[in-house]
């Protein structure tokens, strides 16, 4: 493989082991943030059990995504040199600030909510985890105000061989971010509420003895699902209905729409033949697609072939198709995950209002593989929103191929691939080792201590809690 | 004239220097984790006294990293796609180190711990001296061509001068690590803390003095500060020997500062050196990266200023009050749950 193959494949590695932990870090960090608010409220201790459970998850899920951002800041110019220089007059901003308004935020009061249980006064430790939740999602809408100007390029100029910014305003209110953010920051609380329900489903069916902790975390959850749910479809519709007007291509594939239809229908199952661009089979809703696209009857959705010619008369010869395959099939996988994580919340919330819970033991076991679907949906997103992008990496300024660093060979690349991979592999395996032990353990004491190997001096107190 | 770009280029000194003091003691700890802490009990004490701050000295090197982009996308480009089989391993280590931590405690099995014990180890090791091989690097120059781009190999990195740059940071770090860990530890591990200053106090101080001679024959460092190189350089020499002279007599409070401040001015003299370049070419002097052909337009110069002075006093704030609340030592007796 060549340098740029192997350096698109880093990075969407990179990038997409990153986003497995960040969307539980947005989410969960408020949803933990809420518990302690009740307990500081209350003085009720199933609160501090419950935050403190779901706290050292939270943390150990944290840890991962610190460290694989780190990654992030630094692969722009290890990998994308060329990127770097045509857009680091507008792209390193947004970077700097996160950093600066973000990253010292989040790191520095989780040390001292986790540190700071005996040291803080209540109300002083209370704020250090509000400040946790705010300084992750502060850091989300930064790294997305940069990421929009990669979809959809504002206030700047083409100057001295490079994108200028002209109007930091303009970028901080690309009307992109208006519907990228809100559709991350509610991602985030579907997949922390999941996580939650998940955990708790396994307990409750169990019967554990802390049942009474796992049915409030059931509870909340599952009105955090609902909300999360619901808004992430509303925003993520609204997010598609933008895209029709300033990336109709990634539409068009999302819909393997060849031709453009006026009204568009929208396709349900379609065997496409992506060479000749064409349907081998296709089942489609006539009209449908125009509506959801401007909420009537009437109205164009370009098709590929249409908007190939057009680009090709704006940017010159070229092909101008993103993988049409992998975007309608991604756009599916996570809009159909959307919908059925919506209907587990609505039940569970449905159960949880009549009372019967406990009861539903079929529902719970299924719940706990439904865990699974956020990532899933989290993922497939940013597959689509990045590969149906291509061939830019900057839509409409710059192609993937022009970014990479021509210094990096494929030698290199090849070292660090393998590198990251495996460390990553090894990484996640103790991860999951980590978070499956201390769901399972519950909010409880530790299970009692078995005489192990331990080096002498241990006093098994000490490590407890 | 102080112009935008020379406020950035120290703005940048500043996130660097604020880096090397912070994680310099950080990197230190872990450094000295295996030879200081005999047992699980004190392993987890010598931990805890980074436990808090740690993650919030590593967003210094971050924002640094942030901030070049911003102001110097050039800078940025060029260091980190040149310098990059040495920022992966780099990567990698920052990565296993800052899984350590949160992850040490989490399970009980020995091998477990000793593993991330060792992580912690080169963690801390790898990068603390390959900063030092990098500093050499951009201090000596490399080979930069007149696109900017680095067209040097792997090896022409590990150059003796940047080789004994890196050992240099090494011994910085691990003395200062030991300086910090004698003032917030009690008892043996207090005790082995003080004998790890007197043994690496040494070292560091001849490496130091070491490299200020190469440098005086493969750098344009001297013929840039000239004969008399002012009062900075001179008072980084005579801070290292002041921190020596308390180490020797057990103030260590007043040793730290004194480190610190050597860690401060030597930063600040390589800064100085290096200015107004950024990273010079070892091919041909006008082919060197400098703070005007690498930098940001004015437009954005401006804009990240004002973000600048809003949010550098805020966070100077809190990692204060951070490491005012966890100012007592740490021992048997404190709380080590986590």
């Amino acid at each position: 493989m060549d340098a740029l193959t192997l350096a698109r494949w880093q990075f969407a590695i990179t990038t997409t082991y990153h986003f497995f932990f960040v969307p539980l870090t947005l989410g969960l960090s408020i949803l933990v943030a809420i518990m302690q608010t009740v307990y500081y409220r209350t003085g009720d201790e199933t609160y501090k059990r419950m935050t403190k459970f779901w706290g050292k998850l939270f943390v150990i899920n944290f840890a991962m995504g610190v460290v694989t951002g780190i990654v992030q800041e630094f692969q722009f110019g290890m990998n994308w040199s060329e990127y770097s220089r045509f857009v680091g007059d507008i792209f390193g901003a947004p970077l700097a600030i996160e950093a600066l308004m973000a990253f010292f935020i989040e790191s520095t009061f989780l040390g001292l909510w986790i540190f700071g249980w005996e040291k803080l006064s209540r109300g002083v430790h209370l704020a250090t985890i509000w400040l946790v939740a705010l300084g992750s999602n502060i850091s989300a809408l930064w790294i997305l105000i940069a990421n929009s100007f990669m979809q959809e390029p504002v206030g700047f100029t083409l100057r001295n061989g490079r994108a200028e910014m002209t109007d930091f305003l303009a970028l901080v209110t690309n009307p992109h971010i208006f519907v990228q953010f809100p559709h991350v920051f509610t991602s985030g609380i579907v997949t922390a509420s999941l996580f939650v329900l998940a955990i708790s489903a396994y307990h409750l069916l169990r019967k554990t003895d802390q049942l009474g902790d796992f049915r409030r975390s059931f509870q909340m959850a599952a009105i955090y699902g609902v909300i999360g749910t619901i808004s992430v479809m509303v925003v993520g519709h609204s997010q598609a209905q933008h895209l029709v007007e300033v990336q109709p291509m990634k539409i068009a594939a999302a819909e393997a729409l060849w031709q453009s239809e006026a009204p568009a229908a929208m396709s349900l199952l379609t065997i496409g033949n992506e060479p000749e661009r064409r349907d081998v089979f296709a089942i489609k809703v006539p009209g449908l697609l125009t509506v959801l696209a401007y909420n009537s009857f009437q109205g164009e959705v370009k098709g590929i072939r249409d908007l190939q010619a057009e680009y090709e008369q704006l940017y010159g010869p070229g092909d101008y198709v993103p993988p049409v395959a992998v975007s309608y099939w991604t756009f599916r996988i996570m809009v159909g995950a959307g919908i059925v994580m919506a209907l587990l919340a609505l039940y569970a919330l449905y159960l949880v209002l009549r009372d019967r819970v406990d009861r539903s033991p079929r529902f719970l076991s299924l719940l706990g593989w439904a865990v699974l679907l956020p990532y899933i949906a989290n993922t497939s997103g940013w597959f689509f929103t990045e590969i149906a992008r291509q061939p830019w990496i900057v839509f409409g300024l710059q192609k993937t191929a022009d970014a990479v660093s021509p210094t990096v060979t494929a030698g290199m690349l090849l070292f660090s691939l393998i590198g990251f991979t495996v460390l990553y592999g090894a990484l996640m395996a103790a991860d999951v080792y980590l978070l499956v032990k201390f769901a399972r353990q519950g909010t409880g004491s530790q299970a009692p201590a078995k005489p192990q190997t331990a080096p002498a001096g241990l006093a098994a107190g000490i490590y407890s809690k | 004239m102080i112009d935008l770009n020379i406020i950035w280029f120290i703005l940048v000194a500043v996130l660097f220097i604020g880096f090397f003091v912070l994680e310099g003691f950080d990197y230190g700890v872990g450094i000295l984790l295996p030879f200081l802490a005999k047992n699980d009990q004190e392993r987890r004490i010598v931990i805890n006294t980074i436990g808090p701050f740690w993650d919030g000295n590593e967003v210094w090197i971050l924002t640094a990293g942030g901030a070049i982009f911003a102001a110097f996308p050039h800078w940025y480009a060029t260091m980190f796609s040149g310098f990059y089989l040495p920022l992966v391993l780099m990567l990698f280590a920052l990565i296993v180190r800052g899984v350590a931590f949160e992850f040490r405690s989490k399970d009980r099995h020995p091998t477990w711990r000793s593993v991330w014990d060792w992580a912690l180890f080169a963690g801390s090791a790898v990068p603390a001296l390959l900063w030092g091989v990098a500093l050499g690097n951009l201090l000596r120059g490399v080979p930069i061509d007149q696109n900017m781009t680095y067209v040097g190999g792997f090896f022409n990195l590990l150059n003796p001068f940047a080789l004994l740059g890196g050992l240099l940071s090494l011994s910085i770090f691990t003395l200062q690590g030991a300086i910090f860990l004698s003032l917030k530890t009690e008892e043996q591990i207090m005790e082995r803390a003080v004998a790890a200053t007197k043994k690496v106090g040494p070292v560091a101080t001849v490496i130091v003095f070491l490299f200020v001679i190469l440098g005086y024959f493969l750098t344009d460092a001297f013929t840039r500060l000239g004969v008399n190189p002012g009062l900075i350089p001179i008072a980084a020499g005579g801070v290292l020997l002041a921190a020596g002279w308390f180490i020797h007599q057990s103030r260590l409070g007043w040793a730290f500062i004194m480190n610190t401040l050597a860690i401060v001015f030597s930063m600040i003299t390589i800064f100085m050196s290096l200015f107004p370049r950024v990273i010079v070419s070892s091919l041909n002097p006008d082919w060197s990266l400098t703070i005007y052909n690498a930098s940001s337009s004015p437009y954005t110069l401006k804009v990240m200023s004002i973000v600048a002075l809003i949010f550098v006093p805020i966070v100077l704030l809190y990692q204060g009050w951070t490491y005012w609340v966890f100012r007592e030592r740490v021992g048997r007796h404190s709380a080590l749950e986590y």
